[in-house]
């Protein structure tokens, strides 16, 4: 507390008040510059991966329901389910299920998620990140105000904030669809900056509390998760507590359906609130010094940590639990959702999806193509997982531990293992979500273990992408991206494999292909079993390649 | 004597004959030879970028070598790197820690995977270093992440210790208490090869010196032997003016003012020079041995003149002139600097 003394009497000196606001904000031209050239490439990048998604997938809508009567059975299902209530909002419209209520009910608030993320990363890697390597420490030492770093932080994120709702307002409302106006997709473009701007705010305040950048980015998004949770029991409820949650405020706005700007204005109040609280935040406490002192941990190491296993368990331990927290949620919200298939019984596109899996019924066909997906999510994982050891060797952190009594081959080994055993746990803890849901919602309980088996089916494509990543460590580090191209690749033919008739050799190229499409398909053990041994070759592959090579240095 | 004895009749703990290593054009190591008493500590200078780092990761079995032999402690380090490891500890240059682990979890960490440490040793190292076990990683400064990956490799019961430039980071207290700990070390009958940049340490802790350029060792013994290759600076005042000293055998770089009079003359001929300069009755006599600054930068001097050249004699001594008249605490970067001006100005010694 002795530099909140020190702050205000160093600038009590200083001649006027007008001089002490240009001193604490001297050099913010040039870092909002500077800011703006670091993130030539990402915030593009941002803004336009935001705004196809979006635009994209409202023009796909007319497709998809094409008569009013096919848009008011979906709002049935939105109106009866409670899960659709608490993953998608309040509902405005469903009365009169328009194209735009379509927009404001089932896209803004997951939509505006991905805008607040933005938010949050511009703010803390241009703020808290640079205190964290230094480089923030250099550019004050030269004619750097106190407060310059967050305002060309919070110009910037406000800059792309603004730009991200231009964007999205432009592109919604150049689509020309049938009820989703221009000024209906001004409102939907103004949540989407509002959005930004609350959470641009938080991470503002977040940023100083805590020492370290992805502790601030840690935070401030699980404050966007909580808005989330928050309005979705609010929503489910009708309680009142969504108004608790900035993601609450957005929808309230109601775009297209409402049109009402008074929850916006109060989404930018509490903004400006929250920055000025920043800034105050920010003018007590000293450069790299977070408002609270980092925990000290373990003087020692617990027995576990000394096992190569142990070891390679402590670090990917919190990973394997996030993931498996997000796999049950995603597996349960999906599967809450199975009666939604109901409402595209007549729906042309939706057959032709359903005929190339082939068989069965809807319900059925859409749920083995959501257990495909979600197979790919948790490949994700494992590929990332069996990737950790080339992380550590970059790094430099491998030379340290693998100049001990501890082998190459046994350090690869525990962590792929910890991949593999993870990915197949992931698939478990999917299928159990996906199962239970669907089974709870459609009241048939054989649905259950039908999907879990398919679940747990994928295992042995998982271990094969997981393999060439391992295989590609191994033998040439540099092409470990490979495991995602394969990664890639199989998205690309669960989507469209069937609907652009592809040839059969190019969907056999993807491992997922030769899975059994259960619970559509009749389980079949070959293909797993040839599945599983080419895993084990490229791992073998791997293991020996790495064992021959040298090890990079830092 | 004692140091003699040692490279004489002890055994070889680490001996490299031949090292090669290329990484696509650029040739790390060419040919390297060394070798490394058991029980000694052995100083490995050279600047940035000559070898070490390459050569000693050679010798821990993360690289493998293109061409040569390497042999520690009877054991080939990449065919037997684990057994080897068990018996071995290293400092990197760099210590990098896991940003979610404390000091003493990723002490406890190497130890317990290297076979186990001396709990007893590690509570009086952390002591003694001034170490915060309990910090994250990520919190830690360059001289502690430093402090931890030291009282890790210390605190192992092995029997050599493979430092590259482990005290970079530390402060001038932890520098001397870096420099007890090596040599209970040592006393404790450990080999210890310790690469560095600080010519003072290795003048003060090692026994043996090995000096590695482009890849190979150009220079190794003891700091006598290698001083006995150099020149000494002498500067003496006569009662009558020292005039025919020009003549002599190995006298370079004579200076005479008046009765003062300054050269340098190679170790072999030290004793004919004194005898000839007592002929002119001595008042005051000063010589200084040539500090290992001198003898890196014999090695180095060429580098530093941009061009290529092989160093030769003129060069080098214009160097050493340079270092003694401001009194040897010139550091080798000032001394590097200023001879790079003598040569830059006109190429003639003054």
């Amino acid at each position: 507390m002795t530099t909140a003394a020190a702050f205000p009497t160093g600038y009590d000196r200083a001649t006027a008040p007008g001089d002490r606001i240009g001193a604490l904000l001297a050099g913010t031209g040039t870092l909002i510059r500077f800011n703006l050239r670091r993130d030539r490439i990402r915030l593009p990048l941002w803004l336009a991966g935001i705004t196809l998604t979006q635009v994209s997938g409202a023009a796909s809508y007319p497709g998809i329901y094409p008569t009013a009567a096919d848009r008011q059975s979906q709002a049935v299902v939105f109106g009866e389910n409670p899960a659709m209530k608490a993953m998608t909002g309040p509902g405005y419209g469903l009365e009169d299920y328009t194209f735009g209520a379509m927009m404001s009910n089932e896209y803004l608030s997951m939509m505006v998620i991905l805008g607040a993320l933005m938010a949050v990363f511009m703010v803390v890697r241009h703020t808290r990140a640079e205190e964290e390597t230094g480089r923030a420490e250099l550019v004050r030492s030269s004619v750097v105000g106190r407060y310059a770093h967050l305002t060309a932080a919070l110009t910037v994120t406000a800059l792309a904030s603004i730009m991200l709702g231009v964007l999205i307002a432009v592109g919604m409302g150049s689509l020309g669809i049938e009820t989703v106006d221009w000024k209906g997709s001004c409102y939907f473009g103004a949540a989407y900056t509002v959005a930004a701007l609350v959470f641009a705010a938080i991470a503002a305040v977040t940023v100083q509390i805590t020492e370290y950048g992805r502790a601030a980015s840690g935070i401030a998004g699980g404050l966007i998760g909580a808005a989330y949770v928050i309005r979705a029991i609010g929503d489910v409820a009708e309680n009142g507590l969504s108004w608790l949650s900035p993601i609450g405020w957005v929808q309230a706005s109601g775009p297209y359906v409402l049109d009402r700007a008074w929850p916006l204005l109060l989404g930018l109040a509490v903004a400006v609130v929250l920055v000025a609280c920043g800034y105050a935040l920010n003018a007590r406490r000293d450069l790299g010094a977070g408002l609270r002192v980092g925990r000290g941990g373990a003087a020692t190491a617990s027995r576990s940590l000394g096992t190569p296993l142990g070891f390679a368990w402590r670090l990917q331990r919190s990973s394997v639990l996030w993931w498996s927290l997000v796999m049950v949620l995603a597996g349960l919200s999906y599967g809450a959702a199975v009666d939604v298939m109901q409402s595209y019984e007549d729906n042309e596109m939706i057959q032709k999806m359903v005929e190339s899996i082939g068989g069965a019924s809807l319900t059925e066909a859409w749920i083995s193509m959501v257990i495909a997906l979600l197979a790919i999510v948790c490949t994700v994982f494992a590929v990332i997982a069996a990737l950790r050891p080339s992380r550590e060797e970059n790094a430099g952190r491998a030379e340290s531990v693998l100049a001990t009594g501890l082998s190459r081959t046994r350090w690869l080994a525990c962590h792929l293992g910890i991949a593999m055993a993870g990915g197949a746990l992931l698939l478990l803890l999917a299928g159990l979500g996906l199962g239970g849901g669907a089974a709870v919602i459609s009241g048939d309980s054989e649905l259950f273990w039908n999907v879990l088996g398919a679940s747990v089916a994928y295992a042995p494509a998982l271990w094969l992408t997981a393999a060439v990543a391992v295989a590609a460590y191994g033998l040439l580090p540099r092409a470990t991206g490979l495991a995602w191209a394969v990664l890639g690749y199989a998205v690309f033919i669960v989507y469209f494999g069937g609907l652009l008739q592809l040839p059969a050799w190019t969907l056999n190229l993807s491992p997922y292909h030769h899975v059994p499409m259960m619970p559509v398909a009749d389980f079949e053990p070959l293909p797993l079993v040839i599945l599983a041994v080419i895993a084990a070759g490229l791992v073998a592959v791997g293991l020996v390649g790495f064992r021959r090579r040298d090890l990079r240095g830092a | 004597m004692k140091i003699l004895i040692a490279s004489g009749f002890m055994t070889t703990a680490i001996s490299v004959s031949g090292l090669t290593k290329a990484f696509g054009r650029t040739v790390a190591l060419n040919g390297l030879n060394m070798r490394v008493a058991a029980g000694e500590v052995h100083g490995f200078l050279g600047p940035n970028g000559a070898g070490k780092t390459t050569t000693i990761r050679v010798l821990l079995g993360l690289l493998r070598a293109d061409r040569g032999e390497a042999t520690v402690l009877g054991a080939d380090p990449w065919a037997d790197a684990v057994a080897l490891h068990r018996r071995l500890a290293y400092v990197p240059g760099d210590v990098n820690l896991w940003p979610n682990l404390t000091g003493g979890e990723a002490i406890d960490l190497l130890g317990r995977l290297r076979g186990g440490l001396n709990q007893q040793r590690r509570a009086a190292l952390i002591d003694r270093f001034d170490l915060d076990p309990t910090k994250k990683g990520r919190a830690y400064s360059k001289g502690n992440r430093q402090k931890v990956a030291l009282v890790a490799a210390l605190a192992s019961d092995v029997e050599i210790l493979l430092l590259d430039e482990p005290t970079a980071g530390l402060d001038p207290l932890m520098e001397a208490v870096f420099q007890d700990v090596i040599r209970a070390a040592k006393a404790d009958g450990r080999t210890v090869l310790l690469s560095s940049h600080i010519l003072a340490q290795v003048e003060k802790l090692c026994d043996t010196i090995s000096i590695i350029r482009l890849g190979t060792i150009v220079q190794s013994g003891t700091l006598t032997e290698l001083r006995h290759l150099t020149s000494t600076s002498v500067e003496a005042v006569t009662v009558r003016p020292a005039v025919d000293l020009g003549d002599l055998p190995g006298v370079h770089r004579l200076q005479i003012e008046g009765t003062t009079v300054r050269f340098a003359v190679d170790g072999a001929h030290l004793d004919g020079a004194i005898r000839v300069l007592s002929g002119f009755e001595l008042r005051a006599l000063t010589c200084q041995p040539p500090t290992l600054e001198e003898l890196m930068l014999r090695h180095y001097g060429d580098e530093l003149t941009a061009n290529g050249i092989t160093v030769n004699d003129e060069t080098s001594e214009s160097a050493i002139s340079e270092t003694s008249e401001s009194d040897t605490a010139t550091s080798a970067a000032t001394s590097a600097a200023t001879r790079g001006d003598v040569d830059g100005e006109s190429g003639d010694p003054r």
